[in-house]
């Protein structure tokens, strides 16, 4: 049954974003866009979370960090870059401490341009997610199948 | 027979009727927030959903620990379905949440540990009301037999209204129920609105199915609460039911009014009500009533 579609939850990582990303990011928790009436959740813990969003771009300081909230999310998971610099690094690209986007580092699922990405367009986002993660589940579940024999 | 019958209709209707209760608070509390808000079925869809994910474990012994609290939990609510002593009752609740702290500090994570410590605490808190609580119910129920009872059967079968000789113990316990349904002033345990503060508290480390069985083990959880405080208007069923929504409705609103409390705070509140309001009622019941 598709529950995971009906209860994402999510992790917001700010990996060197301008806040602009951010900002619009809990905006979307607020009474006018309120993205609890799609059951999404935002906790702050990658062991309960299902959707990883990361806001900014990478630079070398934040590769482990955000290595590390990615490994310990449990399977099925997927990753949204929100903003241009999350999924290209923007006008940070050529600097110094960028290493670029998001897909660097790890594998993204989706990405949502703008700057900053507007609400609208971050749930948009996110719900396109929810469709790849129905697939990871069938994915995951036939490799758990496959493991047992 | 019959309170076997209830024991039975508890362990299979509480999770239900638990977890449509989480559904509705979520949508209460939305709305008066200004939000839209979940479906009413939302909290089942949760708990669907984490068996349906993969299961991180950091130690294999905090999956018996949990195991052991969402067992004790039902044997608590079973036990006071059927009637049986409200002392064991008491002590066995507090006994399922020591499993659930112990399942915490074994996962080894400083935010697990600072949950666990504020678990303790909350454990703290909510006892000593609680237990004078039962021993008003025991003073109560002498005025009808004459030796007195412990047994949930006997109190719920008074017909002598309950509230009329306790209304402090009452409030007392309304008090410290906010405590034990996560609500938010004393939501220090699980950070339950704060979701960052201490990323998860007890439940930081677990995920996929053990987090549901924590979900689950607290829907019986609020079950058997709310069951507790139907016992004050048990003379009268309908009474019962009205006073047990308007109490839910009060803790969502106290929830959604008041912002957290340190734990110094949670302890002193607490321990003052259960000292004033609840030694008071049982003093005034022993001077008025000599019971």
């Amino acid at each position: 049954m598709p529950y995971l579609k009906k209860s994402p939850w999510i992790i917001h990582y700010d990996a060197s974003s301008c806040n602009g990303c951010d900002i619009e990011v809990l905006a979307c928790l607020t009474p006018m866009y309120d993205v609890e009436r799609f059951g999404i959740v935002n906790t702050g813990n990658p062991k309960h979370a299902d959707i990883f969003v990361i806001t900014g771009s990478i630079n070398e300081q934040n590769v482990e960090v955000v290595k590390n909230i990615y490994h310990q999310m449990p399977e099925p998971k997927v990753v949204v870059a929100v903003g241009i610099c999350a999924t290209s690094g923007g006008v940070f690209q050529e600097c110094y401490n960028i290493k670029g986007g998001v897909d660097k580092v790890i594998p993204v699922d989706v990405y949502v341009p703008g700057c900053a990405a507007r609400p609208e367009s971050i749930i948009d986002g996110i719900v396109k997610a929810l469709g790849i993660l129905e697939k990871r589940k069938e994915e995951h579940m036939k490799k758990a199948v496959e493991a047992k024999q | 027979m019959m309170n076997a019958f209830y024991a039975i209709g508890y362990m299979i209707l509480a999770p239900f009727l638990g977890g449509l209760i989480a559904g509705i608070d979520r949508k209460i509390t939305a709305r008066m927030q200004g939000r839209v808000g979940p479906p009413i079925l939302q909290p089942f869809y949760d708990v669907l959903k984490l068996f349906e994910k993969e299961k991180v474990v950091v130690t294999r012994s905090q999956n018996y620990y949990v195991l052991c609290y969402v067992v004790f939990m039902v044997f608590t609510g079973a036990l006071f379905f059927s009637g049986g002593d409200i002392l064991l009752v008491v002590f066995a609740l507090t006994l399922s949440h020591i499993f659930l702290i112990l399942g915490a500090y074994a996962s080894n994570s400083p935010y697990s540990y600072i949950g666990a410590e504020r678990e303790l605490l909350q454990v703290m808190a909510f006892e000593p009301m609680i237990v004078i609580a039962t021993i008003g119910m025991y003073m109560v129920t002498k005025l009808a037999i004459p030796k007195g009872s412990f047994y949930v059967s006997d109190i719920a079968s008074l017909t002598i209204p309950l509230i009329l000789y306790l209304p402090g113990i009452f409030l007392g316990l309304i008090y410290v129920i906010t405590i034990k349904l996560r609500k938010s002033p004393f939501d220090l345990s699980t950070s339950h609105h704060a979701h960052q503060e201490i990323v998860k508290g007890v439940t930081t480390e677990f995920s996929g199915s053990t987090l549901g069985r924590i979900e689950v083990a607290h829907w019986y959880e609020t079950v058997l609460l709310l069951a507790f405080v139907y016992l004050f208007f048990s003379f009268n069923p309908l009474m019962g039911v009205i006073a047990v929504l308007l109490v839910y409705l009060l803790e969502i609103f106290i929830d959604n009014n008041y912002p957290r409390v340190k734990w110094q705070m949670l302890l002193k509140s607490s321990w003052l009500v259960a000292l004033i309001l609840g030694m008071a009622n049982i003093a005034l019941l022993y001077y008025v009533r000599g019971v």
